[in-house]
């Protein structure tokens, strides 16, 4: 299956998925760091994928994505947006809604 | 790269964007920005950061490695 084939199909399977440098535990950049601190404050069930793990990730992403760089947080595959929009709406509180339409998807 | 450079870059792209760019790291290669410009207006946040990464083109991940960005439409008073 194409890489593009296969991230299409985890946006589809997860509601909430965030491609980011490193794992949940051990984020290796600062702004996936970050990302996972925000999330980790909501009961939210999220997958994550180290995009290091594959160069070609990161390219397929950002084709699917119009965004070009790393973290990335898609919720019921859109595209939430990268570490300053995930924060700032985690600031201003909308981040709590955004997840919990996610969370609807599932149940 | 300098913040000039990167604030003309951004310029050129947002034509007539108010722009403040800093190096947040004195790296030359990690920067944030601050830029209000009427076309962001009915923008998401996201298309506004997005026009933003379209301005600044191939730089961003190779010559800059991390740009944040704080956009907004000009208050209509």
């Amino acid at each position: 299956m194409e890489l593009k084939e296969k991230i299409q199909n985890e946006l589809l399977e997860n509601p909430v998925i965030l491609y980011m440098k490193g794992t949940r535990d051990m984020p290796m950049c600062g702004f996936s760091f970050a990302v996972v601190e925000a999330l980790n404050q909501y009961e939210v069930e999220y997958k994550t994928v180290n995009v290091l793990e594959d160069p070609e990730i990161r390219v397929s992403l950002s084709e699917i994505s119009n965004w070009p760089t790393i973290p990335q947080l898609f919720v019921n595959s859109q595209l939430v947006g990268g570490c300053d929009i995930t924060l700032e709406l985690h600031q201003n509180g909308e981040l709590e809604k955004v997840l919990s339409n996610a969370k609807s998807s599932t149940e | 790269m300098t913040t000039n450079q990167v604030k003309e870059l951004i310029e050129t792209g947002l034509p007539g964007a108010a722009v403040e760019v800093t190096d947040e790291r004195a790296s030359g290669d990690h920067f944030s920005a601050v830029i209000e410009w009427t076309g962001f207006e009915g923008l998401s946040l996201l298309e506004q950061h997005q026009k933003v990464y379209g301005a600044v083109g191939e730089y961003l991940t190779k010559e800059i490695h991390a740009l944040q960005l704080k956009t907004f439409a000009p208050e209509t008073a």
